[in-house]
Order: structure tokens, then C-alpha cells, then sequence
């Protein structure tokens, strides 16, 4: 098909979607005018039901957990289609072994990088980590949670990348229980939805003792799959940088041969 | 100019057309995997849009009392989840063209003729 036809074809299905998408959207409720009742239900309740402040958290880990669980192994196959994909291909015969050889720091320009931005990378890499585990561990009282406190946990070992700390870095992401994390984060989370069936109660239901409303230890199994799903994002981010920059060495000493 | 009072719907429509314009017209299949970003981004505005209350704060109710007007935090929590596993799914594809770089030593789609197991 010619690019022409096919903007054609475009244009005739985007005038399609707005139409419709139009006639839908001026019979909903005005912008603004939130009619509930399931928002408002849940905005009553969870304070009292799941002694959890922040409710958007006690529906993401508790109201929605089942669904929250599925979208757990969405991430958890996409990282390992990323593996799959970016395996180091086996060695053929009269290569070099040099595969996981490569050094990350010949990939930049030692030239560029100024003596601030290395200093103020390293010094907010504890901070970073810090922030991570707190955010992972706090979703249940404030904004944040195990999606929000993985990404942050993830981004600490990059920051070394930043400040070239390459060796620190790469004894990081390449560490064999990044791997062992992220199916441990998984598996936490079904497990704990299992361990409410032992109880005889239906699967994730919450069975832990709720604790006082504000404390960190409070919520019940929130805080618990939360800090579950802070492991494994953290790890299967970590993952997926790892599987990159294998890729990017193993191209380049390729091409270097 | 005032806008219309729904206009944040039309946000939404306006970045998903968008996002699919960009899909029809790639030429480069890493362009092609970030317009579908923008594609799913528009369903964020969307959600957002529709649990929007005006006066509302926000539902988390650390040192506010319940029984105070909030936002609604299901579709809130519908779209947190989304955003981690997004760039996962991204990182995904991406993996996707990579390989099929190397294999067909090509990033343009329309170049992309064949299936070979």
C-alpha cells in the first residue's frame, strides 16, 4: 500500500473514532462533576475497612488486588521477553570470547563529564535509595507504593552509571540475585493471596492484622504486597538495563572485531 | 476564547489521534513504539478527566478527614499500575526492534516484509 492510500485510509477511520468518541463524551457527566458512587464508596470506607489513608493504594494492593496481581505479571513477562530477546547469542566458532568483556566507561566521553555532576550523582545515591525503600514502604499512608518506590530504587544504580562509577555499577545490575529478586517480588505477592486461602478465606483476602490507621506497620496485606511489588519492579528495572547494556557490549565487540 | 467545559475529553481524543497519526506515518519502528506511548498516554488524561472533582482533594486522607469531597481514586489506581507496566511493555518492544534490526538490517516498517521462524 502507498503511503498516500494509507493516510487516506487514516484520515477516514480518525474522522470515524472522533465522531463517536464525540457523541460518547458529550453524554458523559460534566468535567468536574464526579458522580461516584464507587469512588466515593471506597473514599468512605477504606479509611475504616483497611485502617489505609491512602485509598488510591488500598485500591490498587487490596479492592483491585487480583487485577493488580495480573498487571504484576504483565511487568514480570515483559522483563523476561527482554531477556529472551537480548541473550547473548552463543559464541561461533573462531570469535573472540570477549563477549561480556567490554568496559561501559569506553562507551561515553570521559572528556564531557564534569567533576560536579560526578560528585553530586554519588552524593544523592544513598538519598535516592533512601527515598526508594521509603516510598515503597509508606504507600499506604501517603502517595507512593511498591510501583512508584521500585522505579526510584532502580534509578539509584544509574546514578552511579552518571558518575562513571562503571566498576560499582556493573557488579550491581549484573548481580545474579537481581534475578532472584524479581521472581521473589512475584511470587511474595501470590503468595500472600494464597496464604489468605490457608485461613479459608477467599484468595487475597486481608488477613494480616490491620494495625493502628497511620502507622507504618498498619493496612494489613497493602503494606506487604506493596513492599513485594517495590522489590520486583526495582529488580526487573534493574533487569532490563542489565540486559541493554549486555546488548551494547556485546555489539560493540562485535564491531570491534 | 473560553473553552468548552468538557474539554478535557477532548484532550484525551486529541493525543489518541495523535499518537495514531504518528503509528500510520512512522518511518522508523522506535518512532512507531513511542507514538504508541503517546496512544496510551491519552488514556491517562482521559481517566483522570472522568473521576475529576471540581473542589476535590486529593484521596488520601493523612490528616484529612474523611467525608471531605475527593477525587475518585479508583480510576487513579487504574492508571498507576499502568504507567510502571507501560515502560516495561516499551522496553519490550524496543527489545522487538532491536532484533529486528539485526536480522533484517532495517528500522523502517514498510521495509519489514517477512516472517521467517
Amino acid at each position: 500500500m502507498k503511503r498516500r492510500h494509507r493516510l487516506l485510509l487514516f484520515a477516514f477511520g480518525a474522522v470515524g473514532i472522533a465522531f463517536v468518541y464525540c457523541a460518547g463524551a458529550l453524554n458523559m457527566p460534566a468535567w468536574g462533576q464526579y458522580r461516584g458512587p464507587y469512588g466515593d464508596a471506597i473514599a468512605r470506607l477504606a479509611v475504616y475497612q483497611r485502617h489505609a489513608t491512602d485509598t488510591v493504594n488500598a485500591v490498587t494492593y487490596d479492592y483491585r488486588g487480583f487485577d493488580t496481581l495480573g498487571e504484576e505479571f504483565i511487568l514480570f513477562s515483559a522483563v523476561t521477553g527482554v531477556m529472551l530477546l537480548l541473550r547473548p547469542e552463543k559464541q561461533r566458532a573462531g570469535e573472540k570470547k570477549n563477549q561480556e568483556g567490554g568496559n561501559p566507561a569506553s562507551f561515553r566521553d570521559r572528556a564531557a563529564l564534569s567533576e560536579t555532576v560526578q560528585v553530586f550523582t554519588t552524593a544523592i545515591f544513598g538519598f535516592s535509595l533512601m527515598f526508594g525503600i521509603y516510598m515503597a514502604t509508606h504507600g499506604q499512608l501517603t502517595p507512593g507504593g511498591g510501583f512508584q518506590g521500585g522505579v526510584l530504587l532502580a534509578a539509584a544504580p544509574m546514578l552511579l552509571y552518571i558518575a562513571e562509577n562503571t566498576e560499582a555499577f556493573q557488579r550491581i545490575v549484573s548481580h545474579p540475585l537481581v534475578e532472584f529478586f524479581e521472581g521473589a517480588g512475584a511470587a511474595g505477592y501470590a503468595l500472600i493471596g494464597i496464604a489468605a486461602l490457608t485461613m479459608g478465606a477467599a484468595f487475597l483476602t486481608n488477613v494480616i492484622p490491620l494495625g493502628m490507621t497511620g502507622d507504618v506497620f498498619s493496612s494489613g496485606t497493602i503494606a506487604a504486597i506493596s513492599a513485594c511489588v517495590g522489590v520486583e519492579v526495582a529488580a526487573g528495572f534493574t533487569l532490563i538495563v542489565y540486559g541493554y547494556l549486555r546488548e551494547i557490549l556485546s555489539r560493540a565487540a562485535r564491531e570491534g572485531q | 476564547m473560553t473553552l468548552p467545559a468538557d474539554y478535557p475529553y477532548f484532550i484525551a481524543a486529541w493525543i489518541l489521534l495523535c499518537g495514531l497519526y504518528g503509528i500510520v506515518r512512522s518511518r522508523h519502528l522506535v518512532h512507531m513504539v513511542i507514538s504508541l506511548t503517546v496512544v496510551q498516554s491519552s488514556t491517562y488524561v482521559l481517566l483522570l478527566a472522568i473521576g475529576f472533582r471540581q473542589g476535590g482533594y486529593a484521596p488520601v486522607f493523612a490528616g484529612l478527614h474523611t467525608g471531605v469531597k475527593v477525587v475518585d481514586p479508583i480510576v487513579q489506581a487504574l492508571m498507576l499500575t499502568d504507567v510502571v507496566v507501560e515502560t516495561t511493555v516499551v522496553a519490550l518492544l524496543l527489545a522487538m526492534v532491536v532484533k529486528a534490526h539485526e536480522k533484517s538490517g532495517t528500522t523502517s516498517p514498510d521495509d519489514l516484509r517477512f516472517l521467517r521462524g
